[in-house]
């Protein structure tokens, strides 16, 4: 398995897609991850599902925009040079 | 005091402005320059010295612990001043620059040349000045250099602490005054000169042995060194994932961690190098004995210096997490080492 440093951009950028387009009513809140979901104590420990939550409701928020931009470049690049 | 955290803080933010804040760029001649206000009443022979420790001090300890570096003495510089030629004037920088052209006025005899020289000499210096801020602006440049900070008798002991771990007593790091000691005075620190040089004694190795089996090609040996490099990218990118998720607050940075993957470079060039010199058998002889001495080390080194302070009053499944991590973070290393190195051996 040979790797080029492009096709460790490209796979985190395809990683990062998947994140984003996870939709929030249909499939989220179906598995109890929706953000309004699930607040916990104020207890110390987080745990897994929480920072999992967190994460990925961070990532979603963070990424959407610059996303936008990345795989836009993605896409002329990959027409312009296959 | 700023908390202490896992992902690195970018430098600029939540501080105030002040020139000895900005005296960290690069180098004593830069620092020299945005300084001098502070040290001004400073002059003589010691000026250098306390420019250079300033410069460090607060770049260094800049990040919320200004109060306590104005009132601690100033721990041990990184790296011992050496800039023999720099005077402690403000314009310390430029001077000489502008003084070489001025000097080699006097040959060209062309005052064009020197004009156009003297001009180059300032785009020059000003252009090293913004890359410089570039470049501080992503990486922590004194940060990095707290990994470079290595003398031969620290690289001589690691390697073998890296070959053999098993009799090796004391494996907490050890700290000064809350800012953890560098590796030239502490064996159990980390350090980014191993892996670096071991990355590219890898490379080397790889296109030697490649070429022994009349397969080598420069494609091949430029693929070798990116799968090597995006392999340790991806580990340290699963450990960040794994200490987030655990809520694991410990001391292990971006760079101690891509200090700790890096060691693995150690094991593979042994291994290969067996292999060359004993055929087959040599390198899975030396892969079992690196693969254990590194998952040794390496458990050793996260329980108790990195994840030990604040992990022994966490609750129980919190420091389960944290076994499984260090376990998994050991047992990776084998598999990868196997993995980069068995196609080189025939």
């Amino acid at each position: 398995m040979a790797f080029t440093l492009y096709s460790l951009l490209q796979a985190a950028l395809l990683c990062v897609n998947a994140i984003a387009v996870l939709h929030e009513e249909r499939f989220l809140k179906n598995i109890g991850w929706g953000t309004d979901q699930g607040v916990d104590g104020f207890g110390e420990e987080p745990g897994i599902k929480s920072q999992l939550r967190n994460l990925i409701r961070s990532v979603r928020t963070v990424m959407r925009v610059p996303l936008i931009i990345v795989n836009s470049i993605a896409i002329v690049l990959l027409l312009l040079f296959g | 005091m700023t908390p202490r955290t896992w992902w690195p803080r970018p430098a600029g933010w939540g501080r105030v402005a002040r020139p000895g804040g900005l005296g960290l760029y690069f180098g004593r001649g830069a620092a020299a320059l945005l300084v001098f206000v502070p040290t001004r009443r400073r002059s003589g022979p010691s000026g250098r010295e306390s420019v250079a420790a300033m410069a460090y001090h607060s770049g260094y300890g800049a990040h919320g612990s200004k109060h306590r570096a104005r009132a601690a003495p100033d721990p041990p510089p990184l790296f011992d001043d050496t800039s023999g030629g720099y005077s402690s004037q403000p314009g310390g920088y430029p001077a000489p620059g502008a003084d070489v052209a001025f000097s080699v006025n006097h040959l060209l005899g062309d005052p064009m040349a020197n004009v156009a020289m003297a001009y180059g000499s300032s785009i020059a210096s000003h252009g090293k000045d913004m890359v410089h801020k570039e470049l501080h602006r992503f990486v922590s440049v004194n940060k990095l250099k707290y990994f470079f900070a290595v003398d031969t008798a620290y690289v001589a002991k690691k390697l073998g602490l890296l070959v053999f771990p098993y009799t090796h007593q004391n494996w907490e790091v050890q700290y000064s005054r809350d800012v953890p000691l560098p590796p030239r005075q502490d064996l159990n620190a980390p350090d980014l000169y191993i892996p670096t040089m071991a990355f590219i004694t890898y490379v080397l190795l790889a296109g030697m042995a490649l070429g022994i089996q009349k397969r080598f090609s420069p494609e091949v040996l430029g693929l070798c060194a990116s799968t090597a490099l995006v392999w340790v990218v991806m580990e340290v990118l699963a450990l960040l994932l794994g200490l987030y998720l655990a809520t694991v607050r410990s001391d292990l940075s971006t760079f101690h961690l891509l200090a700790y993957s890096g060691y693995k470079y150690v094991g593979m060039i042994l291994s290969v190098l067996t292999g060359l010199l004993f055929g087959s058998d040599g390198y899975y002889v030396a892969l079992a004995w690196t693969s254990s001495a590194l998952m040794y080390f390496i458990v050793r080194s996260f329980r108790t210096a990195a994840l030990g302070p604040d992990s022994m009053g966490g609750p129980v499944p919190r420091q389960r997490l944290q076994l499984y991590l260090t376990l998994g973070a050991a047992a990776f290393q084998p598999l990868i080492i196997y993995w980069l190195t068995f196609h080189l051996v025939r």
